[in-house]
């Protein structure tokens, strides 16, 4: 049975410490921006934590969430690109052929997320970051877009193990760099296809829901809301 | 003499060849200076291309979540350009309509070189422009046909269509007055025309074949024009963003596209008449005959603006209203209003108003309206790119770089530039239209 990777994110557990976020740039080899970039929203995290405030001061509440590439089923950036540089994998992933793409920038205008990232330059590590580079993660030049692959190199890694030791893939196995590094392991990620998995039934739980889930993109991502 | 300065058909086709003829000869100081001051704009704009190329897109004012700037809008502006041509042309042709002999050409030319400059833009506004040929259908080193479900792919195969189309559209009535041309006196022109004129010599069937041929291309090209900008429209409506995702959109480029494709028409005739010293081909009666269409216009395009406006309101969807705010309310209201006055007001109360009609007020409503049409581009493409659904995600805000400035300044000289090119190779005016037709006098 084909894989169908997703994750559930308890939004009660996430403290918005954003490990998440630094172990992401250190796994999939995202360049660091700088401050007058930064300023002009010119960061790139395949993972973001969006902050929301509540009430007035000083009774303000703080309510963080994680937001990531939701792995659409149907998802709005794939039938625009021209050159099919972003396209729907069997195991329903929304994979970014780095190579493909030339920059039209029409994917990130219909995401409704706003969760694809441009290389405005070539991408630049301050010494000596760039000898932690992963072997296992292209680095992207100039003019191309990126996001989040849920670690595809890790699912590609769990499963040619499991192959090697003839054992078949446990639930858990594998862990995207995000879901690894969760201290309050907030984040679960599993395959939807087998419905003993964790994700699976969180995903079933009446906490679950799916953000803009309105518009029929068909998210894989699944929020657990908040209790009072 | 009062008859001849209102219609130049009556005037000696003699008179009328050495008119149109004359500028074609000679290089004065002046056409020179008109000539070098837009070139030196062009070279700048290619060389701030060059350091987009060499440094990357982050030299624009682009930014997440805003991707699209100044370029998208360049290229629906000088796209909506070019529909002046056809349109005046194709239906005036196709509806047999008199006045349309001394504007023809004119506008024809506008769409060709409106077309190449918009058509550069898809182009200059990739983050890796040198691989712009990948969205080209052709069977390709990495077995890939392109995206046939993505609108970017109908845009580049309905603009290909549009300038080859609008190319042929233009050379056929060139012919005759090429070969009116071929005994000029300066050898390298003589063998352009000649060769251009394709071994015209005027006889019967040959202009039987070529009133066909024209027939035939202003048919088709009405209805690729209309289908370009429809298409162009299509690149924002098949999106799912709040305000893009209309479907209205079609229909409202296009009038958008004919208005402030007769705007730059206005302009290019009024500083053709001065500068060539046409006044008595280019006559008030013609630039009465614009102004009118344009005021029909300029009041359908209130009607689709409002129509657009209207229903978003009313429905009252949260998405769409943010957008809506952020259009009428808030950020780009200034923009907003100030575009509803240039496209309505200003144009109604000038056009509208028979007294105040004039060449020179023409020309005035005719500016703003070029820029009334620029802002429209604007407020359709950077508002809802800036409202994110997510609010959380909106970051900076977009403001274009010197960069996209300086492309954008040098599309314009560039349509100076290869109009006074044109204007000096090529009589800007068909003269063969004015020569008496030899079956009506046996008649």
């Amino acid at each position: 049975m084909a894989h169908r990777w997703g994750m559930a994110i308890d939004l009660d557990r996430c403290t918005g410490c954003e490990a998440c976020v630094a172990a992401c740039h250190a796994e999939n080899n995202i360049p660091i921006g700088n401050p007058e970039q930064a300023a002009i929203g010119r960061t790139n995290h395949w993972i973001r934590v969006d902050r929301y405030y509540e009430g007035e001061f000083p009774d303000v509440k703080l309510k963080y969430m994680p937001v990531l590439c939701q792995q659409c089923d149907e998802a709005p950036c794939e039938p625009v690109c021209p050159t099919l540089a972003t396209y729907h994998n069997p195991e329903g992933l929304n994979v970014q052929v780095y190579n493909r793409c030339v920059g039209t920038f029409y994917c990130a205008n219909n995401c409704p997320y706003t969760v694809r990232y441009f290389n405005w330059f070539d991408p630049v590590w301050p010494e000596p970051m760039q000898l932690q580079h992963n072997p296992d993660v292209a680095v992207r030049m100039a003019g191309v877009m990126e996001k989040c692959t849920f670690c595809i190199q890790r699912i590609k890694r769990g499963k040619d193990e499991s192959a090697a030791d003839g054992q078949p893939l446990a639930d858990g196995d594998i862990q995207p760099a995000c879901v690894q590094s969760c201290p309050a392991e907030a984040m679960v990620f599993g395959d939807l296809n087998d419905p003993e998995s964790k994700v699976s039934r969180l995903a079933e739980s009446s906490r679950a829901k799916r953000l803009l889930e309105e518009l029929g993109t068909k998210p894989k991502v699944f929020y657990l809301e908040r209790g009072r | 003499m009062s008859t001849n300065a209102e219609h130049p058909e009556l005037l000696p086709y003699g008179k009328i060849r050495e008119d149109l003829f004359r500028p074609l000869s000679g290089l004065s100081q002046k056409y020179a200076a008109a000539i070098f001051i837009p070139l030196l704009v062009i070279l700048f704009g290619a060389y701030a291309w060059t350091v987009q190329l060499r440094v990357g897109m982050g030299v624009t004012g682009l930014q997440r979540p805003v991707f699209w700037g100044f370029y998208i809008v360049d290229f629906v502006f000088w796209i909506g350009i070019s529909h002046a041509g056809t349109l005046i042309s194709a239906i005036l042709r196709l509806t047999d309509a008199g006045w349309r002999k001394p504007i023809t050409r004119a506008a024809e030319a506008i769409t060709l070189f409106a077309l190449m400059i918009g058509g550069m833009f898809p182009i200059i506004h990739l983050g890796r422009a040198w691989r712009f040929y990948w969205l080209i259908p052709y069977p390709n080193m990495r077995l890939l046909w392109p995206n046939f479900r993505s609108p970017l792919l109908w845009d580049l195969t309905a603009i290909l269509t549009y300038v080859t189309g609008s190319a042929i559209y233009l050379y056929l009535p060139l012919i005759p007055d090429m070969a009116q041309l071929a005994e000029h006196s300066v050898p390298w022109r003589r063998k352009l025309y000649r060769a251009l004129s394709i071994g015209w010599t005027g006889s019967d069937t040959e202009w039987h074949a070529l009133e066909r041929a024209m027939k035939l291309m202003a048919g088709i090209i009405l209805a690729v024009a209309i289908s370009v900008h429809t298409v162009v429209a299509w690149d924002f409506a098949m999106a799912i963003a709040p305000m893009w995702h209309s479907t209205i959109f079609g229909p409202y480029f296009v009038v958008g596209a004919i208005f402030s494709g007769l705007a730059g028409l206005m302009i290019v005739m009024a500083a053709i008449r001065k500068f060539m010293g046409l006044e008595q081909y280019l006559t008030r009666h013609h630039f009465d005959n614009l102004a009118k269409l344009l005021l029909l216009m300029s009041i359908l395009w209130l009607y689709f603006t409002l129509a657009e406006h209207l229903t978003v309101w009313y429905g009252n969807d949260p998405g769409e209203m943010a957008v809506f705010g952020a259009r009428t309310r808030a950020r780009f209201s200034f923009l907003f209003w100030l575009m509803f006055a240039v496209n309505f007001v200003i144009p109604f109360i000038l056009l509208g108003i028979r007294k105040l009609r004039s060449i020179t007020t023409g020309v005035i409503a005719s500016f703003g309206i070029l820029l009334g049409m620029f802002l429209e581009r604007y407020i359709i493409v950077v508002p809802t790119l800036s409202v994110t659904r997510l609010p959380a995600a909106t970051s900076a805000f977009y403001t274009p770089s010197w960069v996209e400035l300086a492309i954008t300044a040098a599309t314009f000289a560039a349509m100076i530039f290869l109009y006074l090119i044109f204007s000096k190779l090529f009589p800007i005016i068909a003269v063969w239209e004015f020569k008496p037709h030899p079956h009506e006098d046996e008649a």
